[in-house]
C-alpha cells in the first residue's frame, strides 16, 4: 500500500490548446477537432497512432461518444472523465498511467469545454435531483471563492483597503501575462485602478477579480519516457502526478479558517515527494496555479509552499511572481486572462508549462527561469470551493533525473 | 383547570412608510408605517416563527396534541399548510395538524376552537395582507402571526390565563370578501356593516361576561380586531368598558394583520397584563366573538421572551416602496442572466424533513462532533451511524466569514452568505436575511430562522437562514 509516483516514466511529446474566448461560431466538436489536430501535428503522427483516450469535460457532453463522434475515431477506447474544473488534469493523469502500466503506447488525454451557448453569466452548476434537502444552500461560485478574502484579511491583520490591493496586483500580473499570449481570451493590459473599481460581483471580488468564462480546448500526446525521443527531441519528463479530494469538511468544521485549501496542501507535497522537490519556490521554472479568483491565487501561493503563511500578499505586492519575478506565476495569464473553460483549464495549464520548458514561448512572455538552468514547471489546478474541493498538483520536467 | 399556557408573537422585520405610497402614487400622506413580511416570508413562516416563540420553554413541544393553522393567505391550496408548521416544529407524529384557512374569520376560528378544546392545542393565527398598489389594504394592511397554546395546569407549564367565557355569534354578512386567486378584498359600503357590527359585538360580549358572571366595567384591557375599521372603533368606544381599558390597535406601526390581528394584540396586552386582570378580546368579522381571559399569577414568569413591543422598536427603518412592491410580485423586475432557481424535489425533501424543516443535524456519539447537515460518517472520528439527533434551530452562532453575493438570483438582490460557527460546535453556511450588507462582519452574532428561500416551477421552498440577533432578550434565553 502506498503512492509511488511515476516519476520520468511517461513524457508529453505533443501539445495542442485552442485560443481561449467566447467563440460564438465554434462548437465543442470545432474546438476538440482543431485541439487534438495541433497535438497530433506536433508529435508527428496521426491519429491512427493513438491507442487510447481519456477525455475530460464537465458538462459539455457525456460518455467518451463526445471525442469519438466529433473525430469518427474507429473503435478506440474513450474513457469521459469529469472532476470539476480539475476536469482536464484528470484527463491528463489518468492517460498517464495507462501509458506507465504498459497497457498502451500512446495515449492522448484532452480536455473542452463550451460554456458560451448557455446565455447565462458566469458558470450554470449542473442539476442534480436532490438538492432539494438544502444540504449546502445557494452560492455562485465568485462568491464562494471570496469567502477567502475577508478570513485572510481578518487574521493577517490587513485592512480592507491593503487586501483589495493585494487581489488586484494579481489581477494586473495575470493581465499583463495575458497580453502577451495570442491564444488568451482577454490580450489587453489593465490598469490597477480600472480594476479595482471594477463593479463588484460579490464580496470584495470585482469583474476583473473572476476568471474569464470560455470556450476552448487543449490536448496532450503521453508516451512511454524511453520512447519520448522518437516522438520529438524536447520531450516534457512527467515527474509528479498527485491528486486529492478533500473530506469535505470545512463548511462543518469551525477549525478550518478560510485562509487555505488542505487539499491543496495535501496534493503538494505528494507531488513533491514524489518529484524529489524540497524548496519550490527555488527550483521551480514556473507554475501554473488556479486563478479562478484572484484570493484563490493568494492563498494558494502559501498553500503551494511558495510563500510562508501570513507572507503571501507581501511577495505578491512585491512582484515575487511576476513574470519577471523570482518564481513566475500563470505566466500565460492563468484562468484570469487565458479564459476558463473548465474541462480544458487543466491541459491549457500543461501547454503553457510545455511552451516554456521548450523555449517555445513568445519571447514577451518567456521566463528567464528556464534560461537560467531551471528545467521544472508545476500545474495545479483544483474543483469545488474553500472547505470542500478536489486539487491537482503535476511536476514536469524537460530533462530526465539522474 | 385549563387555559392559556404559552403564546407568542412575530411581527416581521420590515416596514413600509404610508408617506412612501403616498409620494410615489400622488394623493393624500397617511401617517405612520405597516409591518411587511420578507421577500422570504410568508403565512407558513411566520406561523412557525410565533410557535417557536410560543414553545420556546422546554416540555411544551411534548404536550401539544393539535395544531391548527389560521390565515386568510395559504402558501398552498389542497396541500396542508400546517404540516410544514408541524415539520418545523417537530411535534410527535400523532399530532393532528390542520389549516383553518381562507377566510380572516379563521383566526377567531382557531383561537375559540383552541380555547375550548379538551386536548392541549397549539393555534397560530397568520396572515399576509398586500392588495393592490394605492389600496386601502396595501397601506392599512399588515403582515404578522401569533401563536397560543392552550391546554391543562402544570408544575413548569402552568395556565397563565384562565378562559372565564368565549361566545361567538355568526351572520352571513356581504361585507368583505375576495374570490380565489383575486388580488384584492372588495368591501361593501363601510355604513352598511358597522351598525350590524357593532350589534353582534354587544350580544357576544353580553352573553360572554354573563356567563363568566361579570360586569363590563370589570374589564381591564379591551381588546377590539377587525378589517372593520370604523365599526371596531365604535365598539371600542360604545361598549361600555372603562376608558383606560381599551387597548391601542398598533396599527400606526404595523398596520392591521387581518387574521393574525387578533392574536397580535392579544399577545401584546399579555406582554404587560397583571395578575388578576381581566382581558376581553372582541373580533368583529362575518359576525363576532369574544373570548374572555383571567392572567393568573403565573404570567410575569412566564411571558413571551419577544413582546410585541420589542418586535416593533426592532423593526427596519422604512424601506423603499418600491423593494416591497417588487417582493410582492407587484413589480416585475429582470431578473439576473443566471439559471432559474431550482425548485425543491419530493423525495429528497421528504426523506430529510427533520433536516430541511425543523433544521435538525446529527452529533457524533462517540466523538460528539455536530454535524450540520446531519451526516452518517463523522468527519472527525469517521464513525459510521453512531449519531444522535441534535436539533439546532434554537442555538445560536457566530460569523466566521461572509460575502455579499451579486450574482445570484434571489428576489431581493444582493444575497448575503455567511459561515455560522454555532455556540457549542458546528458549522453551516447559510444566506442572511433581514439585514443589509452592513449586518454581514466577521464576529457577528446570528440566529435562526424559518423562510420560504424561494418558490420555482410552483413549489415553494422552506428551509432556514441566519438573521442578526436583535431583539432584547438576553442570550441563552431558550
Amino acid at each position: 500500500m502506498g503512492s509511488h509516483g511515476i516519476r520520468d516514466r511517461v513524457a508529453i511529446v505533443g501539445m495542442g490548446c485552442t485560443p481561449f474566448g467566447e467563440h460564438w461560431t465554434r462548437s465543442a466538436d470545432d474546438l476538440l477537432i482543431d485541439a487534438v489536430g495541433e497535438a497530433v501535428t506536433s508529435a508527428g503522427i496521426t491519429l491512427d497512432d493513438i491507442d487510447a483516450y481519456w477525455f475530460g469535460t464537465q458538462a459539455s457532453g457525456v460518455s467518451g461518444l463526445t471525442l469519438s463522434r466529433a473525430l469518427h475515431l474507429p473503435n478506440k477506447p474513450v474513457t469521459r472523465v469529469e472532476n470539476m474544473c480539475a476536469t482536464g488534469s484528470e484527463a491528463l493523469r489518468n492517460a498517464c498511467y495507462a501509458v506507465a502500466s504498459g497497457a498502451y503506447d500512446v495515449a492522448m488525454a484532452v480536455g473542452v469545454e463550451k460554456l458560451k451557448d448557455s446565455g447565462m453569466s458566469g458558470l450554470s452548476g449542473t442539476a442534480i435531483p436532490g438538492a432539494g434537502d438544502d444540504s449546502r444552500g445557494e452560492i455562485t461560485a465568485p462568491a464562494n471563492f471570496s469567502l477567502l478574502a475577508p478570513a485572510y484579511a481578518a487574521k493577517y491583520g490587513l485592512a480592507e483597503e491593503e487586501m483589495k490591493d493585494v487581489i488586484t496586483r494579481i489581477a494586473w500580473k495575470n493581465h499583463v501575462n495575458g497580453a502577451r499570449n495570442p491564444r488568451a481570451q482577454f490580450r489587453k493590459e489593465v490598469p490597477l485602478e480600472r480594476i479595482r473599481s471594477a463593479p463588484i460581483v460579490a464580496g470584495m471580488l470585482g469583474v476583473f477579480d473572476c476568471s474569464g468564462v470560455s470556450d476552448g480546448s487543449a490536448a496532450a500526446i503521453v508516451v512511454r519516457a524511453e520512447d519520448a525521443y522518437k516522438y520529438t527531441d524536447r520531450p516534457i519528463f512527467v515527474k509528479a502526478l498527485s491528486f486529492a479530494a478533500g473530506p469535505a469538511d470545512g463548511l462543518l468544521d469551525p477549525e478550518y479558517d478560510f485562509t487555505t485549501f488542505p487539499e491543496v496542501v495535501a496534493s503538494a507535497q505528494e507531488a513533491y515527494r514524489q518529484a524529489g522537490i524540497t524548496d519550490p519556490r527555488a527550483e521551480l521554472a514556473l507554475a501554473e496555479v488556479h486563478d479562478c479568483f484572484t484570493p484563490t491565487e493568494l492563498v494558494l501561493m502559501e498553500d503551494l509552499g511558495f510563500a510562508e503563511r501570513g507572507q503571501g500578499w507581501k511577495d505578491v505586492t512585491s512582484g515575487a511572481f511576476d513574470l519577471d519575478g523570482s518564481l513566475p506565476v500563470n505566466p500565460d495569464g492563468g484562468l484570469k486572462a487565458f479564459g476558463h473553460p473548465i474541462g480544458a483549464s487543466g491541459l491549457r495549464m500543461m501547454f503553457e508549462a510545455w511552451l516554456q520548458l521548450r523555449g517555445e514561448a513568445p519571447a514577451e512572455r518567456t521566463v528567464k527561469s528556464v534560461a537560467e538552468g531551471r528545467s521544472l514547471a508545476l500545474t495545479h489546478n483544483l474543483g469545488g470551493g474553500p472547505g470542500e474541493c478536489v486539487s491537482f498538483v503535476s511536476v514536469v520536467g524537460s530533462q530526465l533525473t539522474e | 383547570m385549563a387555559g392559556l399556557i404559552a403564546y407568542g408573537a412575530y411581527v416581521p422585520y420590515h416596514r413600509l412608510a404610508r408617506t412612501d405610497v403616498a409620494a410615489a402614487l400622488g394623493g393624500r400622506g397617511g401617517k405612520g408605517t405597516r409591518a411587511v413580511a420578507g421577500y422570504d416570508e410568508d403565512t407558513t413562516s411566520m406561523a412557525v416563527e410565533a410557535a417557536r416563540g410560543a414553545l420556546a420553554h422546554d416540555g411544551l413541544r411534548a404536550r401539544v396534541s393539535q395544531l391548527f393553522l389560521a390565515t386568510a393567505a395559504p402558501a398552498y391550496l389542497d396541500k396542508t399548510n400546517a404540516t410544514a408548521v408541524h415539520a418545523a416544529l417537530g411535534l410527535d407524529r400523532h399530532v393532528l395538524a390542520a389549516d383553518m384557512a381562507g377566510s380572516v374569520r379563521s383566526g377567531l376560528g382557531a383561537l375559540v376552537t383552541a380555547a375550548r378544546s379538551p386536548v392541549p392545542t397549539l393555534t397560530i393565527l397568520s396572515d399576509l395582507r398586500t392588495g393592490l398598489p394605492g389600496g386601502a389594504d396595501e397601506v392599512a394592511g399588515g403582515d404578522g402571526a401569533a401563536a397560543f397554546v392552550f391546554g391543562g395546569h402544570r408544575n413548569g407549564a402552568p395556565v397563565i390565563a384562565e378562559v372565564l367565557a368565549h361566545d361567538t355569534v355568526s351572520d352571513e354578512l356581504l361585507d368583505r370578501w375576495r374570490l380565489p386567486g383575486a388580488p384584492v378584498s372588495r368591501v361593501w359600503e363601510e355604513r352598511f356593516a358597522e351598525e350590524i357590527y357593532v350589534s353582534l359585538a354587544d350580544k357576544a360580549l353580553t352573553a360572554a361576561l354573563d356567563h363568566a358572571a361579570l360586569d363590563v366595567g370589570s374589564i381591564d384591557h379591551f381588546v377590539v380586531a377587525g378589517l372593520h375599521t370604523r365599526a371596531c372603533a365604535t365598539v371600542r368606544r360604545t361598549a361600555g368598558v372603562r376608558p383606560e381599558a381599551v387597548t391601542p390597535d398598533l396599527t400606526g406601526a404595523i398596520g392591521n394583520a387581518g387574521t393574525a390581528q387578533p392574536g397580535l394584540l392579544l399577545a401584546d396586552v399579555l406582554d404587560r397584563a397583571r395578575p388578576g386582570e381581566t382581558i376581553a378580546l372582541v373580533v368583529l368579522g362575518d359576525g363576532a366573538g369574544v373570548l374572555l381571559l383571567r392572567a393568573t399569577d403565573a404570567l410575569p414568569a412566564h411571558r413571551a421572551a419577544r413582546p410585541v413591543a420589542a418586535q416593533i422598536a426592532a423593526g427596519s427603518a422604512p424601506m423603499p416602496y418600491a423593494t416591497y412592491l417588487s417582493w410582492r410580485g407587484l413589480l416585475d423586475r429582470e431578473p439576473p442572466r443566471r439559471p432559474d432557481p431550482e425548485p425543491p424535489y419530493a423525495p429528497p425533501a421528504h426523506r430529510r424533513t427533520g433536516w430541511k424543516y425543523g433544521f435538525v443535524a446529527s452529533r457524533c456519539e462517540k466523538c460528539a462532533t455536530r454535524h450540520l447537515p446531519p451526516d452518517r460518517v463523522c468527519t472527525s472520528c469517521r464513525s459510521i451511524d453512531a449519531m444522535t439527533d441534535e436539533p439546532m434551530a434554537h442555538v445560536r452562532g457566530t460569523v466566521a466569514t461572509f460575502t455579499v453575493d451579486r450574482l445570484a438570483a434571489t428576489p431581493s438582490p444582493p444575497m448575503l452568505v455567511v459561515v455560522v460557527d454555532y455556540d457549542g460546535g458546528g458549522r453551516f453556511r447559510c444566506q442572511l436575511t433581514d439585514a443589509t450588507e452592513a449586518d454581514a462582519a466577521i464576529g457577528a452574532r446570528v440566529e435562526m430562522t424559518f423562510r420560504r428561500t424561494v418558490t420555482a416551477s410552483g413549489v415553494h421552498n422552506y428551509f432556514w437562514k441566519a438573521r442578526p440577533v436583535r431583539t432584547g432578550e438576553t442570550e441563552g434565553t431558550h
